[in-house]
């Protein structure tokens, strides 16, 4: 049904979700906003890397443009929240923009490296100016819910259905511009960037059109982030952040937009598993500290190791393998 | 004038630890076309096994090389159980350049984790066997203290050591052969697979000795976030892309010119800068020359 | 010990390289394996030696199974194989790559008496011990390929294409010498060749490859006389 009528697929999901957003506890809601965070920026990774074959660490960094200047925006020019998200995505798009033009030259590990550089340096440059505001970070506070939703309309709640919609749009976006012919190019650099130079592709101009949207989505991404958390810090944005996108664009498998919900629900639900266990059997202060972290690398490793492409693509695969006999 | 001296001392007391890492580095690239992200965190694990040797035995000079030691063995595990398996289950298509590099980043992030687990995520310390107070010419105190000075010795011992190896023994023809073109020297008899577990070993063990002398050198804090440990990847690796990433002796050329040009910046400029020189430098070196300055091959670098 | 290949079958991925082949190379001799482009001679040198692996059939030199085990180990049995495209390793010096054929022998004295003999054999290596080997030109080069596959101390010894890309006087050079360490050496040799005329006359008995198997077999003086072959191959 997702392909004969995408739209009334995503707004029918979208109806969905509003519903079960009433039934649910606070903790859920905040859980589900992450979620829906989780998606854009999971689905900027598989734009830049299982589209486009560029691998990127630094999508940390991408996040925290995004989220800096949707802050910066409201804060010092009183912007409207949906114009503070339009900032943050143009700004991270710049930023890609920059980004790609380095990248275009760059493969394999040196683009790896480069962006692993940033993701370890951006935060440092953060604390640096005091406008960024240092340390601390800035406040970034988009305001109660409006008054129409009714008096039991909490704060979460509000920041999930932003979330959500934010997510929906950009997955059903995302979808058509994947599917568009800038999708099939970028599919054709990827494979052999060499034939489709031959076959009149501008593979330096498509990659940085790729780095250049996928920068944009980790801008919103990262402006929800700091809308659900109220403020934009150093911290907020670590070099764990890159490394946890990326676990969940592998086990979303990084090929395609399908199965980002996995990677995103994964990314949630671990630390809750691992959260609830530590509790549970009363595991000291180190192993709860780290236990996720433990679990999350070792799921990384062993997806990467073994359904590289990612479970949607193996099931699939499986599947026509069986269909051809 | 002192500033001057000064600028130089700590650029290259910087640069020699990052050239320890710069050599892992490449050494592990020429050997297995991978770039071992996890090589910082296998450093910082030697480093806090290091710890461990000098709480208990008290030695800082015995502790030393046992990391070295413990650091190699650890790195040849590391290739021998994910390397292996990497090789064995590659796949072609289009992740098939990324998974090696998630597979050493999983294994940081792994790493990490193992020793917030064991030593907890907060500083540990390690006290410097050596002063570090400078030392004094007249009334001037240069940026060279006895701990400086041997790191410096240690760094240029391991250097030696190293290209010795490489170049003057049939242990290093085999390491050489095996990382310029493995196939021939398959055919040639080497035993490529035991000859890429050893040069993991020996990037381990230099990894663990930077790590090591690293800590000690600076503040001798220790944590498994540890800032400095993540720049001494970012460093390293900037070194060992100047240098071009095929040649040993370049790597350590790089990460001495990186070394000065960071201490230059931090001295006569701005210690905030220094990362983002750092990182114009990186930009520069793979935009313009792309085999490094030292390097010498040109073409497809993938 | 001769070459005793069975109903070798290699598939590359989906494509089937080598069908059924079989043939038979006794001690001591020269077998040309000759056939166009893409027939499947590369495949099989690689297959005998090693490096790529078979689908079915077998392939022994001797007693030791070729189809089993990785090319370092077949080199101990006396399997050198030189590859297609200069097998040399152009970042060392030419002393080293001679070197480097040597490192598995323990007699380091017989090791260093090989070197001697290769030197003997190519006088023009000898005079750039100490040159990076990118720095020689393509007849050197072949000619370091097979001294260094013969530092191995090599019983049989798989030439890939070692004409290609050079000067026909060069050609004749290496093919004469060729031969001639087959008859000193008493070396069994598989030569894989374009060049099938060049090939044939040095040989004993050949081997003509065809999209992947055998099109015909017999003693390098029958295949020359023989209309088809020569029609096919050799021109006229």
């Amino acid at each position: 049904m997702l392909k004969k009528r995408p739209l009334v697929t995503f707004i029918l999901l979208g109806l969905v979700l509003f519903l079960a957003s009433n039934r649910v506890d606070e903790l859920r809601v905040f859980q589900g906003a992450a979620i829906a965070i989780y998606v854009i920026a999971i689905s900027s990774i598989i734009l830049l890397t299982g589209y486009s074959g560029q691998v990127s660490l630094g999508q940390g960094a991408l996040l925290a443009i995004g989220g800096y200047a949707a802050a910066l925006s409201r804060n010092h020019f009183g912007a409207p929240v949906w114009l503070t998200f339009c900032i943050a995505i143009l700004v991270a798009a710049f930023g890609g923009f920059l980004l790609g033009l380095a990248a275009a030259r760059l493969s394999g590990p040196y683009l790896a490296g480069t962006t692993l550089a940033l993701a370890i340096g951006l935060p440092s440059i953060a604390n640096q100016f005091s406008i960024l505001g240092g340390e601390q970070g800035l406040l970034y506070d988009i305001g109660a819910p409006p008054e129409s939703l009714g008096a039991d309309f909490t704060q979460y709640k509000w920041f999930f259905w932003i979330a959500s919609l934010a997510a929906l749009m950009s997955i059903y976006w995302l979808r058509n511009v994947m599917n568009s012919r800038y999708g099939r190019s970028w599919k054709a650099v990827r494979s052999n960037d060499v034939a489709a130079e031959l076959a009149g592709i501008n593979s330096g101009r498509n990659k940085v059109l790729a780095f250049t949207i996928s920068a944009g989505i980790a801008g919103l991404a990262g402006a929800l982030l700091a809308m659900t958390i109220s403020t934009v810090s150093p911290g907020a944005f670590p070099l764990a952040l890159s490394f946890s996108l990326a676990t969940g664009a592998v086990l979303s498998g990084v090929t395609t937009l399908g199965g980002v919900m996995i990677g995103a629900v994964t990314l949630v639900a671990i630390p809750e598993i691992v959260g609830s266990a530590v509790s549970r059997f009363e595991f000291s202060e180190m192993v709860a500290n780290n236990l996720p972290g433990l679990v999350v690398s070792a799921l990384l490793i062993l997806t990467v190791l073994f359904v590289p492409n990612g479970p949607v693509e193996q099931m699939r695969a499986r599947h026509e393998k069986r269909a051809e006999r | 004038m002192i500033q001057f001296i000064n600028m130089l001392l700590i650029g290259i007391g910087a640069g020699s630890i990052y050239a320890l890492m710069a050599i892992a580095m490449v050494l592990v690239w020429r050997s297995t076309r991978v770039i071992n992200f996890a090589q910082a965190g296998m450093a910082l694990l030697s480093t806090y096994i290091g710890f461990e040797l000098i709480q208990k035995t008290g030695n800082f000079w015995i502790a030393l090389p046992l990391a070295m030691l413990l650091g190699a063995l650890l790195s040849a595990l590391v290739e021998i159980l994910l390397i292996r398996t990497l090789i064995k289950h590659s796949s072609s298509g289009p992740v098939a350049g990324i998974v090696p590099i998630i597979a050493t980043l999983g294994l940081l992030g792994f790493i990490r984790a193992t020793i917030g687990f064991i030593w907890g995520n907060q500083d540990v310390q390690i006290q410097p066997p050596l002063s570090k107070i400078g030392f004094k010419f007249g009334t001037e105190t240069i940026a060279l203290s006895p701990m400086n000075l041997f790191v410096l010795l240690a760094v240029l011992t391991l250097v030696v050591v190293l290209g010795f190896i490489f170049q003057r023994t049939n242990l290093g023809l085999s390491l050489r052969a095996s990382a310029y073109a493995p196939e021939i020297a398959q055919l040639a008899g080497v035993r490529v697979g035991a000859i890429r577990t050893i040069g993991w070993a020996i990037a381990g063990g230099a990894g663990a000795a930077a790590g090591l002398l690293q800590t000690v050198n600076g503040t001798g804090a220790l944590s498994p976030d540890s800032l400095e440990f993540s720049l001494l990847l970012t460093f390293g690796f900037i070194a060992a892309v100047i240098g071009g990433l095929e040649s040993l002796p370049g790597a350590v050329l790089g990460a001495l010119v990186l070394g000065l040009v960071l201490a230059a910046v931090q001295i006569y400029i701005s210690g905030t800068l220094v990362f983002i020189v750092a990182f114009a430098l990186l930009l520069l070196v793979l935009l313009i020359r792309p085999q490094g300055f030292i390097g010498m091959k040109a073409g497809r670098r993938a | 010990m001769s070459l005793v290949v069975k109903d070798l079958v290699v598939d590359h991925g989906a494509i089937r390289a080598i069908s059924a082949v079989s043939f038979t190379v006794e001690t001591g001799k020269l077998s040309a394996v000759i056939g166009a482009n893409g027939a499947g001679k590369s495949t099989l040198l690689r297959t005998l030696s090693g490096l790529n692996k078979a689908t079915e059939g077998s392939a022994h030199w001797g007693e030791h199974n070729l189809l089993n085990g990785k090319p370092e180990s077949h080199v101990r049995q006396g399997v050198s194989h030189v590859s297609e495209g200069k097998s040399v390793v152009a970042e060392l010096t030419v002393a080293e790559n001679l070197d480097l054929g040597a490192l598995w022998r323990r007699n380091r004295r017989e090791a260093t008496e090989s070197k001697e003999q290769v030197i003997q054999l190519f006088p023009r290596l000898g005079e750039r011990l100490s040159q990076r080997a990118d720095t020689l030109s393509g007849g050197e080069r072949q000619m370091l390929a097979i001294g260094r596959a013969l530092m191995s101390k090599p019983q049989l010894l798989l030439l890939d294409e070692p004409s290609l890309g050079l000067a026909p006087l060069v050609i004749e050079q290496i093919f004469q010498t060729i031969r001639s360490i087959v008859d000193s050496m008493n070396l069994t040799v598989v030569l894989v060749e374009q060049n099938a005329m060049g090939a044939l006359k040095i040989a004993d008995t050949a081997v003509v490859l065809n999209l992947g198997r055998v099109a015909a077999t017999g003693s390098a003086a029958e295949l020359i006389a023989d209309p088809a072959v020569r029609a096919a191959y050799l021109g006229y």
